[in-house]
């Protein structure tokens, strides 16, 4: 019995849980209401933020991402409370079929997408532009976390993390080609997550991290030297600028200066209205990319620290779920939602803060735009799934 | 559901795994956190101001030269404001033919070829990288309505209200006021311009360049807000200086007698100039030059145009000849032989001299002008009829030594005058020491002889000197011995009429001049103009105010005759001296001592308790 009941679940108590009680009956007890607070918080601080900084965007609508990040938001919630009463356990079956659709619909949208900025990444819906690559994200966790504990006993250990990362590379391959190479990144990452928790041996992860290394080298030094570019020239620019940026001050590394000087504007308290960098365009990509930098200025440090601590407490709780996890499945689920949800956040505030480069990743449940942030939403549904369920076998287990 | 051991969770590897990524994590939020500490507590304040710098762009408001006027306040030259094109580089279309085709607009609109205007904005990026480029100031109301009726044919062309010079009276003083521009790249390296930018705008000749600094006021700034394009944003004006104007100029020069005097020389048709000034304060009532300019076409002028106006190297309008001018001058020098000769001892007002028409030195003969023979003369009547063998005389016996050069030099002939305009032109007072010294660089083929110093005595020869300078030596003959400064600029005055500054009048040197030989030259100068067989009686015999004055008929290599007239008035206490010299004008009497008439007729008739107040205070 040992084998799977781990230490943590026996022994701690759960402080939020809601008992017996109207919760109950909505399907929210065993909610983990950290999650959920850190959640609703940062989603909430987006859309008070977009309301405050986008006032002058669109011409005649002054509200117009605050209306739609707040109609995103409460999608994604309504999302999150189903996805919290569904066994995530489902997916696991379904992986063939989730998987399948998440290569047709990154590789339809070479098809059906429409281009922005010369890159196909989302369909045009009749109410928001949908981008399969952000649901993507979790897609591929559940269908490669499922393809792990499937594929536990097949093979030998290489031939499984071979498997596993041609199962994971490929989609992320078909979102590169779109180009999107910060979603691409993402889909690495979670695939190398999922193998992380899946049990894949260090020695695996040391010679990947090697073969990574070289590639990277490859594709930043030895291609161009060879005059095979395998990176678009923006892409490569905004990839290494930020080593550098003040020799690209009005190239890629503009966008990072300028990011820098809005976040330290704000110093302590914040400019609030006074804010410049953020509010008279200095600052490209405002809504989107460069949220972290609104926030930085107008609310100052106090604003900034406070958004890091909701993300703080966003991983915190869901790398708890992984360790409360009532199976291997939702283990690998939840460690590769986490992850992920780490890198975006990191990378993209770094990149706001001058320390990353730019990669056009989006910061997860603060950056406008309705496919993020539902997709995040959904993801945090099935961590909250995966306590739920956590909690619920507990209980059958031990009926108390 | 069922579970099967496989699917549970691998209990301490998978705490391990976590607690890696926590520990991951934790590095990773830190590493946030140290930064965002570091930008915005620790350098926060540097952030700050760039931030601050980054959203203002600071624009200068160009402020108004002060006006120029006469003596009397009358204005010589005042602002008008009017609209200039200008063109903002950077919102040119990016595409080449679409640029090109604006261009062009723009050329056909501003009367420039595509080249011209390409040039143009070349030469401003050179001197202001990234500023906007005027295209053309002073443009018409139907063309800006134009532009902004098809706005979206002209990205980036924006019109800006601009002051122009502008000069009420025409051409009227143009020499004296002079002109402005638009400062060169070589004058602003000049430590005199060291607070100015390009673009703006100085004086480049006459008062406009002598009094610059105060008729050019300081511009003011305007801090506007801008966003990331550099475009003002709704309500962002931030501070905002006012420019100060300049400072209003008031000059010596009477607008009354300037016209006379022009329109005197004018009316002769040929090359001349005049100059009228307080014999004891050097302040200049009238100067002028015969051809004349338009200081409007100098504003924004198209080197084609210049050339073609201006640049006549006979007529040389822009030349002022009262100045820069460099002629013998004929018989009014003689009051300059007579004074040396004087006070030399070499004569007495009352020595008496046969003249018989000619005089032989060696192998060459000096004769009088027209060959009259005057007979026993003395000084008066030397002076009178303008007997040159009594200076031949005498300037064949100041021939070795160096007296008529001494006194010449003494009165300013061929030195600087000190004049507070720019234009002041080379001259040359002849001598031994400088013919002696050609002579042995071979320059010349002869040395110093009696007959250069005969020619000098009747400021003949080698003599080059202009109306200023003649001025200042009767103004000292006038006046017993002093050398005034010539100025035009009297006094600084602000916007509301107030004296800030008044340039009080310097006297050069001073030596002394016997009284008795002065009166006995200005008795010699009044019987020239006014009395009997005087050279200038027919001309000034009906004039009502005494004054003493001579002609001067000068024989200039290579033109005709050139006339002169030089008057000191009233006789015999002068107090300003007029000098008038017409090119190729024939004698003294002929055009140079009716425009003199003229001059002294407006200063008399038309404002003679006016000028004798001002002369008089002392």
């Amino acid at each position: 019995m040992n084998t799977y009941a781990t230490r943590t679940r026996n022994t701690r108590p759960e402080p939020f849980a809601v008992h017996v009680g109207i919760g109950e009956r909505l399907g929210l007890a065993h909610m983990d209401w950290p999650l959920t607070i850190a959640a609703v918080g940062l989603i909430a601080f987006s859309v008070f933020t977009l309301g405050q900084a986008t006032q002058n965007d669109v011409p005649g609508d002054p509200n117009y991402f605050l209306e739609r990040q707040a109609i995103y938001a409460v999608l994604g919630i309504v999302g999150m409370l189903v996805l919290t009463r569904i066994d995530y356990s489902r997916f696991r079956e379904l992986r063939v079929g989730i998987y399948t659709f998440l290569c047709a619909s990154v590789s339809l949208v070479f098809v059906f997408g429409f281009a922005a900025r010369g890159s196909r990444r989302a369909f045009e819906l009749p109410f928001f532009s949908f981008q399969p690559s952000e649901l993507g994200k979790l897609l591929l966790v559940l269908a490669l976390a499922g393809f792990v504990i499937d594929g536990a006993r097949r093979g030998s250990q290489v031939q499984r993390t071979v498997r596993y990362l041609c199962l994971g590379l490929a989609p992320a391959a078909l979102v590169f080609l779109q180009p999107d190479l910060g979603t691409s990144m993402v889909f690495a990452v979670a695939t190398l997550a999922v193998m992380y928790f899946g049990g894949v041996p260090w020695t695996h992860f040391a010679v990947i991290g090697v073969a990574l290394t070289a590639l990277v080298a490859l594709v930043l030094v030895v291609a161009p030297a060879t005059g095979v570019p395998l990176l678009k020239g923006y892409q490569e620019e905004r990839l290494t600028s930020f080593l550098s940026p003040d020799e690209h001050a009005d190239g890629a590394g503009y966008q990072q200066n300028q990011s820098k000087v809005a976040i330290g504007s704000g110093q302590l308290a914040g400019r609030g209205d006074k804010a410049t960098q953020t509010r008279l365009d200095f600052v490209p990509e405002r809504h989107t990319d460069f949220i972290f930098a609104v926030i930085g200025e107008r609310y100052g440090f106090t604003g900034a620290a406070l958004v890091l601590s909701l993300y703080a407490l966003l991983f915190w709780r869901a790398l708890r779920i992984v360790t409360l996890s009532k199976n291997s499945y939702g283990a690998l689920v939840a460690g590769g939602i986490a992850v992920m949800l780490l890198f975006q956040t990191f990378v993209n505030v770094g990149m706001n803060l001058g320390i990353m480069p730019i990669t056009g990743i989006p910061l997860p449940l603060m950056s406008y735009g309705g496919s993020s942030v539902l997709a995040t939403f959904l993801a945090v549904g099935v961590l909250q799934s995966i306590n739920v369920q956590a909690h619920l076998s507990q209980k059958g287990r031990f009926a108390w | 559901m069922h579970l099967g051991p496989e699917d549970r969770p691998q209990g301490s590897r998978l705490n391990l795994r976590v607690a890696v990524v926590g520990g991951v994590a934790i590095v990773l939020f830190a590493v946030l956190f140290f930064r965002l500490w570091n930008l915005q507590v620790l350098s926060g304040d540097e952030y700050l101001a760039e931030a601050k710098n980054n959203r203002t762009r600071e624009f200068k408001v160009i402020a108004p030269r002060g006006d120029i006027l006469d003596r009397d306040g009358n204005v010589l030259v005042d602002n008008r404001t009017s609209l200039a094109l200008q063109l903002n580089t950077t919102k040119l279309p990016e595409d080449a033919a679409e640029e090109r085709a604006e261009l062009a607009r723009l050329g056909e609109l501003t009367h420039m070829s595509v080249r011209k205007v390409r040039r143009t904005i070349k030469q401003s990026e050179e001197v202001a990288a990234g500023a906007p480029v005027t295209l053309r100031r002073d443009v018409g109301y139907e063309l800006i309505a134009y532009i902004e009726e098809n706005q979206d044919e002209f990205p980036g062309v924006t019109v800006e209200r601009v002051f122009v010079r502008h000069y009420p009276d025409g051409s009227l003083a143009a020499h004296v006021l002079g002109n402005v521009s638009e400062i060169s790249e070589e004058e602003l390296k000049e430590t005199q311009y060291k607070n100015l930018e390009p673009g703006d705008e100085i004086g480049q000749a006459g008062a406009e360049y002598a009094y610059d600094k105060y008729l050019r006021g300081d511009p003011g700034l305007t801090r506007i807000q801008v966003n990331a394009l550099g475009e003002p944003t709704p309500g962002g004006q931030l501070v905002s200086t006012p420019p100060t104007p300049g400072d209003n100029l008031k000059l010596s020069i009477d607008e009354e007698v300037q016209t006379a005097g022009e329109a005197a020389l004018s009316a002769r048709g040929l090359p001349g100039a005049f100059i009228s000034m307080n014999i004891d304060t050097g302040e200049i009532l009238a100067m002028g030059s015969n051809p004349t300019y338009d200081p409007t076409d100098l504003i924004e002028p198209s080197q084609a145009q210049v050339n073609e106006l201006y640049r006549d190297p006979v007529l040389a309008p822009l030349v002022n000849r009262a100045t820069e001018g460099a002629y013998p001058t004929g018989s009014i020098f003689k009051i300059i032989t007579a004074l040396a000769a004087l006070e030399n001892g070499q004569i007495t007002p009352d020595t008496v001299v046969q003249d018989n028409g000619l005089i032989e030195v060696g192998t060459d003969t000096f004769e009088n002008a027209g060959g009259e023979a005057h007979g026993a003369v003395e000084l008066r009547r030397a002076l009178q009829v303008s007997s040159d063998v009594y200076f031949y005389l005498l300037g064949l016996d100041m021939w070795k030594t160096n007296e008529l050069q001494e006194w010449a030099h003494k009165l300013g002939i061929g030195r600087p005058a000190g004049l507070d305009l720019p234009e002041e032109g080379e001259t040359l007072l002849p001598s031994k020491q400088w013919r002696n010294q050609l002579y042995k660089e071979e320059l010349t083929d002869r040395p110093w002889s009696a007959g250069d110093n005969i020619q000098l005595a009747t400021g003949q020869g080698d003599l080059q000197t202009n109306p200023l300078q003649m001025a200042i030596a009767y103004a000292a003959l006038g006046n017993g011995g002093k050398i005034v400064t010539p100025h035009v600029g009297m006094e600084v005055e602000d916007a509301a009429g107030r004296v800030l500054k008044e340039f009080e009048p310097k006297t050069r040197r001073k030596f002394h001049i016997d009284g008795g030989y002065r009166n006995a030259i200005l008795e010699g100068l009044h019987a020239a103009a006014q009395e009997g067989d005087g050279t200038a009686a027919g001309v000034f015999g009906g004039f009502p105010i005494p004054i003493a004055g001579k002609t001067g008929t000068a024989e200039r290599p290579g033109h005709g005759d050139q006339s002169w007239f030089a008057a000191l008035s009233p006789y015999p206490n002068p107090r300003i001296v007029t000098i008038a010299t017409v090119e190729e004008g024939g004698f003294g009497a002929e055009s140079a001592a009716p425009a003199v008439l003229d001059i002294l007729e407006a200063i008399y008739k038309k404002r003679a308790s006016e000028v004798s107040s001002a002369g008089g205070a002392e």
